[in-house]
């Protein structure tokens, strides 16, 4: 019984992690940056559901979709401002630029909601309680439930949207290669911007099931989960959706497992070493394309 | 023409080699201002975690800017220097009286383990390539943190006595240290109790150590191999060059230093925890390189100066220091790497050269 | 299909045309049966090929023949799937682009790759790694042989540099040079690494007649000096013909034909390769 119920944590957990790396990895397949800054709009999602429900009174359901809206209009401005001018800089320039962002976010969260940690009012409270046979009780909380269903659903909305319709279609080429797809009339700056729109919108969702998991927020909440989903994003291989959605399932297991089985002080060190390992054997993670260099 | 480009190619061993009497003017005037009380007591704090960093950047820079990788898990390094330091110089108090000599072993101890560590971590870590290589050093990174979060060690007559805490339940008792004996480091707590023998004419000689090794380092025939893989790994290989056994050499010298940075600052404070070398740590340095510029040390060691002074210096701004650092940094970059704002400097910056060449 | 097994003799590739000079020496390349696959796609495929110890020899052919996956496969930048290849006599299945360099294979490259950030002396010093050495801590603190082996490094340097009368550029960033200028310092960056097979990727690529005039001449000169053998891809026929002594033309991964430049020119395959069965263009 203790397995399933860790099997489940370790499910939710990773499902949250799936749909930040979601976001992670769409925005690396187009425009090649690792976005540090994306594990800070995860907080500010966290932060906004909770101004909406805890101070405002709006019910939850609302609360998610100010947050989205916020962290959306947020992606893109942030997109617009601090990454459009660098298009052409080298990635290094881009990644410093990128946690300029993320320590410009947190700090601006630090002003405005201060540094003591407020405590998430979770989205839906309680447990389903599974009796199987004598004396044996699974317990699931709803959160976590609700929290494997979304990433399901967010996944498989991301693959329809990537195969079927003209701006998924669009993303898909600007990833292969931006000029062609200039040239095909692609509007690169407005996928871009599409694509951190989603991107943001998902941290949000992702903010709101975290927070609802692990109730505490703090301008630093989103630093840990975001280098997590991160590493999630490589293990599956960085630039694929399913990749991304399978890293960040696989990662969230581990990680429930290591704490429970292993040692709490050294789950963390546990993700990454498997991390190590997987890069080692496959060097463009799990479902990576490895594509040698021409010469 | 070609006169031109050759002007400018030395100028760069002129900006490398100009670093030495900058450093040296700079170490002597902030001696006498130090020795005349015109430093506060916040600024004297400063100065040896600034030769640390300085040495931290000029380090990150041979592997960033030399090699070309992108490491995101420096402060790994320096933790492994900083623990190794402790640890060494507190369990050498009795035997080694002498605290200039107790800190040259302990830096020296701290540099060997730092490249030990290098070496191990290399073997992996170089095979990958790319953001591949950044994810796992990123992730050694935050292993070695937790890892030293673990780590309780004692000494007494019996010599070292080290656990590690991996559940959770050790504790100091559990060392079973003999009478007299003292606790170095107490886990997530960290060091504590450590006796500050940092000086900062001991920084001072590390940078100068660390930026002749490093120049040296870069004009030789090893450096040139380094280089040259940077600017084309195949075309190296096919000229005969070793890539892993040349990437592995610059990082080991590269986490060397950044050890022996560690083992200073380590034994600069008389507490210190696993924590202070996490992730952010490392981006700070990185921060320091790449505003600095990629392979110019001279940069590095101003830019690390500059950043580091400067959220103290911008504490009147209390609680909007760090926002403000975030704007500075973020304009920086824009205004150092967009083509349109680029362009506009170019087109300043030779009017005024042509006027000097007029004069 | 033939598959070359270890031990066995294999007869050798019936129209190598090795210079008369090179007769009855270990010819410095051997070729068996060499292929590679792609994922099913045989880019190469039993490619037999020989060249003389001082011997210059040609591999042409159309786009996408297959000509620099040849090179890739010579010196390993690609391991082959199928068949052998002996550098001096000697068999390299298993061994790596570096221990190739050292075994004396130097390359050019098509999409030309030097070292553009360092000087001009310095992408040749990088070619002299393996001749000039001392230990990297001799280095680091500038102790002996530290001083001599630089000296040492610059002279042989300026040496080299000076076949194409390079040595003004000597501290030009590489990156900073004219295109021909370019492709002669891949040439000579090659040379410094003393081969014994040099491998020239379209070495007239981007040149005016003038330059590969030039150039013809001093691919000529510098197997005369050096006393080695060279191999070129190439498409301008002018080049080609004027000083390859044996050329082999390559077809969708396969030898069509083996000759001097006289028997190519006539050869019917070849010219149907080149312009198809019914254009005349070309």
């Amino acid at each position: 019984m203790e397995f399933l119920s860790y099997l489940i944590s370790g499910l939710s957990l990773g499902s949250v992690y799936a749909i930040i790396a979601l976001g992670y990895t769409m925005v690396y397949g187009i425009a090649k940056m690792l976005n540090f800054a994306h594990g800070d709009v995860i907080m500010v999602g966290g932060y906004v559901s909770y101004i909406a429900m805890a101070r405002a009174g709006l019910p939850g359901w609302l609360s998610v979709i100010i947050a989205m809206a916020v962290c959306t209009l947020l992606g893109v401005v942030i997109e617009g401002l601090a990454y459009r001018p660098l298009r052409s800089a080298t990635s290094l320039a881009v990644l410093i630029t990128a946690i300029g962002v993320s320590y410009f976010l947190q700090n601006a969260a630090l002003l405005i909601w201060g540094a003591n940690f407020k405590t998430y009012p979770s989205l839906i409270s309680g447990t389903l309680k599974l009796s199987l046979g004598e004396d044996r009780q699974l317990s699931i909380p709803y959160v976590a439930m609700l929290t494997v269903v979304v990433c399901i659903l967010i996944m498989v909305g991301l693959t329809l949207f990537t195969s079927k319709t003209k701006m998924g279609k669009a993303m898909r080429a600007c990833s292969e290669d931006k000029g062609a797809a200039q040239l095909m009339g692609i509007n690169v700056n407005k996928t871009i911007s599409v694509t951190f729109a989603i991107g943001s919108a998902l941290a949000a969702v992702a903010g709101v099931l975290l927070c609802s998991s692990f109730p505490t927020l703090k301008p630093t909440t989103g630093s840990m989960p975001g280098i997590k989903a991160f590493t999630a994003a490589v293990f599956g291989g960085i630039g694929s959706i399913p990749g991304a959605f399978l890293g960040g399932l696989l990662l969230g297991i581990i990680e429930s497992f290591a704490k429970a089985y292993i040692s709490t002080q050294l789950a963390n060190t546990i993700v990454f070493a498997v991390l190590i390992v997987v890069l080692l054997v496959r060097p463009a993670g799990l479902l990576g394309k490895y594509v040698p260099e021409k010469v | 023409m070609s006169s031109l480009k050759k002007s400018k190619l030395s100028a760069s061993a002129v900006r490398d080699y100009f670093s030495f009497p900058l450093v040296t003017a700079a170490f002597f005037i902030i001696t006498f201002m130090s020795s005349h009380d015109m430093l506060n007591k916040r600024m004297q704090g400063l100065l040896v975690p600034v030769c640390c960093y300085i040495v931290m950047a000029l380090s990150l820079n041979l592997t960033v800017g030399i090699m070309g990788e992108l490491s995101l898990g420096h402060a790994g390094f320096m933790s492994l220097g900083a623990f190794t330091g402790v640890v060494v110089s507190q369990s050498l108090i009795d035997s080694v009286p002498n605290d200039i000599l107790r800190l040259v072993i302990a830096i020296v101890a701290g540099a060997l383990i730092a490249a030990v560590g290098g070496f191990l971590i290399g073997l992996p870590v170089l095979r990958l390539r790319g953001d591949y290589l950044a994810i796992v050093t990123l992730a050694f990174g935050e292993i070695i943190m937790d890892i030293v979060n673990c780590l309780i060690v004692g000494h007494d007559k019996n010599g070292l006595h080290i656990i590690f805490n991996f559940k959770g339940e050790k504790t100091v008792a559990d060392l079973n240290l003999a009478e007299n004996g003292t606790a170095i480091i107490k886990g997530a707590q960290g060091a504590v109790g450590t006796k500050t023998i940092a000086t900062f004419t001991a920084g001072f000689l590390i940078i100068m150590l660390t930026l002749f090794l490093v120049l040296s380092f870069i004009r030789s025939r090893t450096g040139r191999a380094v280089l040259a893989i940077r600017d084309n790994r195949i075309a190296a290989e096919s000229m005969g060059v070793n890539v892993m056994k040349y990437k592995m050499i610059a990082f080991v010298l590269s986490t060397t230093l950044a050890g022996m940075a560690g083992a200073l600052y380590g034994l600069n404070f008389n507490m210190i925890s696993a924590d202070k070398f996490n992730f952010n740590t490392s981006i700070l340095v990185l921060v320091f390189v790449v505003l600095g510029g990629l392979g110019n040390m001279l940069g590095s060691i101003i830019a690390a100066t500059v950043l580091y002074i400067l959220p103290e210096a911008l504490r009147g701004l209390a609680d909007y220091r760090m926002l403000m650092y975030a704007i500075v940094l973020i304009l920086v970059m824009l205004a150092t790497n967009n083509p349109k704002v680029r362009n506009l400097f170019v087109k300043i910056l030779p009017k005024r050269k042509s006027k000097e060449g007029a004069q | 299909m033939k598959t070359f097994e270890k031990g066995k003799m294999v007869p050798m590739p019936s129209t190598a045309l090795i210079p008369e000079r090179d007769l009855g020496k270990i010819p410095v390349l051997e070729c068996y049966h060499l292929g590679i696959e792609f994922g099913g796609l045989k880019a190469v495929d039993d490619f037999n090929f020989t060249v003389g110890k001082t011997e210059i020899a040609g591999l042409i052919g159309p786009n996408g023949a297959g000509k620099t996956t040849v090179f890739n496969l010579l010196t390993k930048v690609y391991q082959p799937t199928h068949g052998t290849i002996m550098v001096n006599g000697q068999d390299t299945t298993g061994k790596n682009t570096v221990q190739l360099s050292k075994m004396g294979v130097a390359r050019t490259f098509q999409n030309i790759r030097l070292f553009t950030d360092m000087t001009v002396e310095d992408n040749v010093r990088v070619g002299l790694h393996n001749q000039v050495k001392y230990p990297t801590a001799c280095g680091m603190l500038r102790i002996p042989p530290f001083y001599k082996k630089e000296k040492e490094f610059h002279e042989r340097a300026m040496d080299l540099l000076s076949i194409f009368g390079m040595q003004d550029m000597a501290d030009v960033k590489a990156g900073n040079l004219p295109y021909g200028a370019q492709r002669r310092l891949e040439i000579v960056r090659a040379l410094a690494t003393d081969p014994k097979l040099l491998l020239l990727d379209e070495p007239a690529a981007g040149m005016n007649p003038n330059e590969t005039g030039e150039l013809m001449e001093n691919i000529v000169k510098i197997r005369d000096e050096f006393q080695i053998a060279v191999l070129l891809i190439e498409h301008d026929m002018k080049l080609v013909m004027g000083i390859c002594e044996g050329i082999c033309v390559l077809n969708f991964g396969k030898i069509i034909a083996k000759g001097t430049a006289e028997e190519i020119q006539s050869n019917p395959e070849v010219i149907k390769a080149y312009l198809g069965n019914n254009s005349m263009e070309g």
